[in-house]
């Protein structure tokens, strides 16, 4: 049915009809809305067979999925930002083990200087962890993507990541259609694991592996990858035989089959993306999106072709690589490596700052003329940076940069922009 | 501030719109001032940018007027909802109202109408049916669905009553000034 709700409250419901045996985590913003709605639906008798675990951190919560989900329970939690560092040891122990654990990531800034508001740098620094990582456009698509997230999971026996975009998405209101619990259990059917840790039949999982071994280990997960570089989109075909509406798969195109520039994007940023990318057609420029549902496994192949007949290429990343550039851009340069085409690097969006159809169409004009750097930083302050960096000239003890910056801006209560 | 924003894009839902809510947190502090957003649209809604240059603005808290710059991005003939008992003149705001035009700008006391009828005071609901008489962007009906799915027991009928005479003192407020105003 489709209903107006909020992000966090249609992805709790849409974990819940997914039948989570073991739910536990930590509360953390923009994640918590989402917890928060599993558990009262765990209190409220509508989630069944479902043990919700209060944990003392992230890093519990982690690892009583891998217990969970080591003993053949369906395992579900989500954090953010900080949270996910805190867990990381566990992150990769989870992957590292082949459990199919689906985690809820609602994609949030990491400090310090503290900040609760949204960009990838959390989903970016677990990019090697071993996980799927899939990005939501929208709510619907965050919806659909935790169903579609049990099935490739357990299909695999790896664990998977849904990022969606922190305040954004987990906080907006906007339609969703909720699908049937019997359309879902047609869907996911009950998890049967492929290890599973049994008293009548004792094993042990996570054994010490040296080096006769470890690189061929290794070397598997990366093959479970590339299996999933073809289970995403057979997965995301069944989804949308299903339920009749587009959702995953490796990566999605708009307007970019004629277009000279390509707007590559990840997340809820790709509506913004599209808006702009309309108005630039209406004046006449070819240019298109690719958005990338799958950020790992990389879709090199998939990101090659959909670029293939462009000229250059415009990446926009909420995430910075200090001391390199972008991260994203680098994956889709060695996708494209060889093809002659022009990779521009963008960052854009860190720490909440709203990326605006305005920026954007200015961006893409430049772009279009042939007037963009290699990196560039939207919407940068570049006299706000001026001044630290005078400062920091000026003497030696020229203070925390945070605060400094802040005191220069003046600290303002209610800032819409 | 944000529940008013999540319940108005809830009934421009329920008027069978496409609509989208969503919050700017200052900070993650009770009482801080807050900004949310909700578009309305005919058309499905992909922009998840901040609305800078808004058509309608409610101010739930007319002590911030002076305080945030709240008015850059309002348009001449946008519409504007304070939440207070006084007029423009006592707030301080003759000059806005000199400059946008005064038919599309009022004031209405949620804050007394939610004390009235809810023993609460807070003005978010109840600011939403005034809002709905001020611009017609969504229906008194849409408005009172949107706040009893939110809301259970007392709080509930209390706020759709004081929804209810928010849109008539509004509606009424908003004859006056028709008739005043030179056709």
């Amino acid at each position: 049915m489709l209903r107006q709700l909020e992000g966090s409250r249609a992805v709790a419901e849409a974990v819940a009809l997914c039948r989570p045996e073991v739910v536990c985590a930590y509360p953390i913003s923009p994640q918590t809305h989402i917890i928060e709605g599993i558990g009262a639906l765990v209190k409220s008798g509508e989630l069944t067979h479902c043990e919700f675990i209060n944990v003392e951190s992230e890093f519990a919560a982690m690892s009583v999925c891998i217990g969970a989900s080591a003993t053949g329970a369906r395992a579900y939690t989500a954090t953010a930002s900080q949270g996910l560092l805190f867990m990381i040891e566990a992150v990769y122990n989870a992957s590292g083990l082949g459990l199919p654990i689906v985690m809820t990531l609602a994609n949030r800034a990491i400090g310090a200087p503290i900040n609760i508001w949204n960009d990838h740098s959390d989903a970016m620094a677990v990019r090697d962890a071993g996980w799927i990582q899939l990005f939501a456009e929208t709510n619907q698509e965050a919806v659909d993507l935790h169903v579609q997230a049990f099935r490739l999971a357990e299909e695999l026996s790896m664990p998977v990541m849904v990022c969606m975009d922190g305040f954004i998405l987990t906080h907006a209101f906007e339609g969703v259609e909720i699908p049937t619990q019997e359309q879902v259990d047609a869907f996911v059917p009950p998890y049967e694991p492929r290890q599973v840790l049994d008293p009548h039949e004792p094993v042990s999982i996570g054994a010490m592996v040296g080096p006769e071994a470890f690189e061929e280990v290794r070397y598997l997960a990366h093959v479970k990858q590339l299996q999933a570089l073809d289970l995403i989109p057979e997965i995301a075909a069944e989804f949308g035989g299903t339920f009749g509406r587009r959702a995953g798969g490796l990566v999605s195109t708009y307007r970019s089959e004629d277009a000279e520039t390509i707007v590559v994007a990840l997340g809820s940023v790709l509506g913004t993306i599209k808006d702009a990318v309309d108005a630039l057609r209406e004046q006449g420029t070819r240019i298109g999106v690719v958005g990338i549902g799958s950020f790992r496994p990389f879709p090199a192949a998939a990101v090659r072709g959909a670029l293939g007949g462009a000229r250059r290429v415009v990446v926009i990343e909420k995430a910075l690589a200090p001391g390199a550039g972008g991260i994203v851009a680098t994956d889709v340069s060695m996708a494209t490596a060889g093809l002659p085409l022009q990779t521009h690097t963008v960052i854009a969006g860190l720490g909440g700052r709203p990326i605006t159809q305005r920026s954007l169409m200015e961006l893409l004009k430049l772009a279009g003329s042939d007037g963009l750097e290699a990196l560039t930083f939207l919407d940068l302050d570049r006299s706000l940076v001026e001044r630290e960096l005078a400062r920091m000239a000026r003497r030696r003890r020229s203070g925390p940069t945070a605060e400094n910056l802040l005191r220069d801006v003046g600290i303002v209560s209610a800032r819409v922009t | 501030m944000v529940t008013a924003a999540e319940i108005l894009s809830v009934a421009a839902f329920g008027d069978g719109r496409f609509a989208q809510a969503f919050p700017s947190f200052g900070s993650e502090r009770t009482g801080a001032p807050v900004v949310a957003f909700c578009r309305i649209d005919a058309t499905r809604i992909r922009t998840r940018e901040p609305i800078v240059a808004p058509d309608a603005l409610i101010v739930q808290d007319a002590t911030l007027v002076h305080q945030v710059d709240l008015f850059s991005g309002l348009r001449p003939g946008g519409y504007l909802l304070v939440n207070s008992s006084r007029g423009f003149d006592d707030l301080g705001l003759s000059d806005l109202v000199a400059s946008h035009g005064d038919e599309r700008l009022l004031t209405v006391p949620a804050t007394e109408l939610a004390l009235e009828y809810t023993g609460r005071p807070v003005p978010n609901a109840v600011l939403l049916g005034g809002f709905a008489a001020l611009t017609g962007a969504v229906s008194l009906d849409a408005v009172v669905h949107a706040i009893a799915a939110r809301f259970s027991g007392k709080v509930s009928t209390g706020n759709t009553a004081a929804a209810r005479e928010a849109y008539r003192i509004v509606e009424r407020r908003r004859g006056v000034l028709a008739d005043a105003s030179p056709a």
